[in-house]
């Protein structure tokens, strides 16, 4: 475990292996680590790009794969117009490209290895990659545990994933998805016509079999607060409940 | 390694080396929160300072208002790469805290309490001469819930996470304890311009 920690802060070369347009604003970047790592899904790494004057700029970006030894991890990014390493990510990255990073970082938002009860994500937009990363490693690890997954996003084409989680939705009772479409009529009964509110969390609550032990919540700051105040006024423990916020 | 292709935003954006290494400026001010924000009535607040397990004094949220109110306007810094300059707060010094409370040194440690069971970690050292506060105000107005109202630990010259929102206690501690973030993997100190980001940096 120290080795680990010490070898997490250590910034290390990957190679861009792939790139895909998964919606309009967003591209997944697989890396193949020049040190592989072991990871639990919900950490992230960060990212440090080096201009030629020696300038740097540093983000952090959650790991949107499972751990499964492959030695590749997979971020999946989306482009902010005022952004600065996005853009990049976006318009100039190109497969075989050397980026510098560290990881796994970060010791809060993690897949409950032995989940207490069903566990609940909620996620808007981007906000679903390190959600992802805990579906899949839920999968790749024939783990069991209940999930029900809330995910909010604009139209059908700006939901990250869509066809592998309708698959694995389609494939796997234990797991449940409830899509918040909140600029056009969503095309499947079970999915939500409006943007994300505290019925609509308690609703989706009722989905599962027992209530919620883990609940994550990952957006923005006012995504995360309708979505925890909609949980806790279903009576769930704050205690239960872990947040990541992105902006900054 | 020069990133091929990256020149970065080209804004010359050091502004006399006020941005430490690896940070970026932003106008906004995102909002970090490792769990749901707290909702605290000011009519059931109170404030505590201890020394081991041991309360030494408590003020109600009208007795700490009443205590000497500073202004200061900090940069502040998050590990998340983000700072913000010329940020104004107001707020009740740590020293006039202690001093209140009849305290000098009790410890060289504080271990930092929060309403929503969050704790950081803050050598007394980095708390005295000026350095921190207990901060009741932002930009000039009553602190928002989002940014840890009604009250918050401002210490603007360690990464901002040591800067605990909803703060409900100072507990003085003998030894230098590791908190939520310095027990998940986050520096036991966090000096923005020594990039102390994580345990092993």
């Amino acid at each position: 475990m120290i080795e680990s920690a010490v070898q997490a802060a250590l910034w290390q070369k990957s190679v861009v292996e792939r790139i895909v347009q998964q919606t309009p604003a967003i591209k997944s970047f697989s890396l193949r680590l020049g040190n592989p790592f072991t990871h639990v899904a919900g950490q992230h790494v960060d990212v440090r790009l080096t201009a030629p004057d020696g300038y740097m700029a540093m983000r952090s970006y959650s790991i949107a794969s499972p751990p499964d030894g492959s030695g590749i991890v997979e971020l999946a990014i989306e482009r902010l117009p005022d952004g600065e390493v996005s853009p990049f990510f976006h318009d100039v990255a190109a497969v075989g490209d050397e980026i510098e990073l560290r990881g796994p970082l970060g010791g809060h938002f993690l897949w409950p290895q032995d989940a207490a009860g069903p566990v609940f994500l909620i996620g808007a937009g981007s906000g679903l990659v390190p959600l992802m990363a805990m579906i899949r490693q839920r999968r790749v690890e024939a783990q069991n545990v209940p999930t029900a997954l809330l995910l909010s996003a604009r139209t059908a084409r700006d939901v990250l994933y869509a066809k592998e989680l309708q698959a694995i939705e389609f494939d796997d009772p234990g797991f449940v998805l409830s899509l918040a479409i909140t600029r056009e009529a969503p095309t499947r009964e079970t999915d939500f016509a409006r943007r994300i509110d505290g019925a609509m969390v308690q609703e989706v609550i009722t989905r599962l079999p027992r209530t919620p032990a883990h609940v994550f919540v990952c957006g923005s700051n006012g995504f995360v607060n309708i979505a925890t105040d909609g949980a806790l006024f279903a009576g769930l423990d704050a205690a239960t409940i872990k947040t990541e916020r992105y902006g900054g | 390694m020069v990133t091929r292709g990256f020149t970065g935003r080209g804004s010359g954006g050091d502004q006399s080396g006020r941005i430490p290494p690896g940070q970026h400026l932003v106008d906004n001010f995102p909002v970090l929160t490792a769990g749901p924000t707290p909702n605290i009535d000011t009519s059931k607040w109170n404030f505590t300072v201890k020394v081991g397990p041991k309360p030494a004094k408590v003020w109600d949220w009208s007795q700490f208002n009443a205590l000497p109110q500073t202004k200061v306007k900090k940069d502040i810094h998050c590990v998340t790469s983000w700072s913000k300059l010329d940020t104004a707060w107001e707020g009740v010094l740590i020293e006039d805290i202690l001093a209140d409370a009849g305290l000098e040194r009790p410890t060289d440690f504080v271990l930092v309490h929060s309403y929503d069971g969050y704790s950081t970690n803050v050598p007394l050292a980095d708390l005295l001469a000026d350095k921190a506060m207990v901060a009741l105000k932002y930009a000039g107005q009553p602190l928002p819930r989002d940014h840890g109202g009604p009250a918050r630990l401002l210490v603007p010259h360690l990464y901002f996470w040591k800067s605990a929102k909803w703060v409900k206690a100072l507990q003085f501690t003998t030894r230098d304890e590791a908190g939520f973030w310095e027990l998940r993997g986050y520096h036991i100190y966090g000096d923005p311009w020594r990039e102390q980001r994580y345990t092993h940096d």
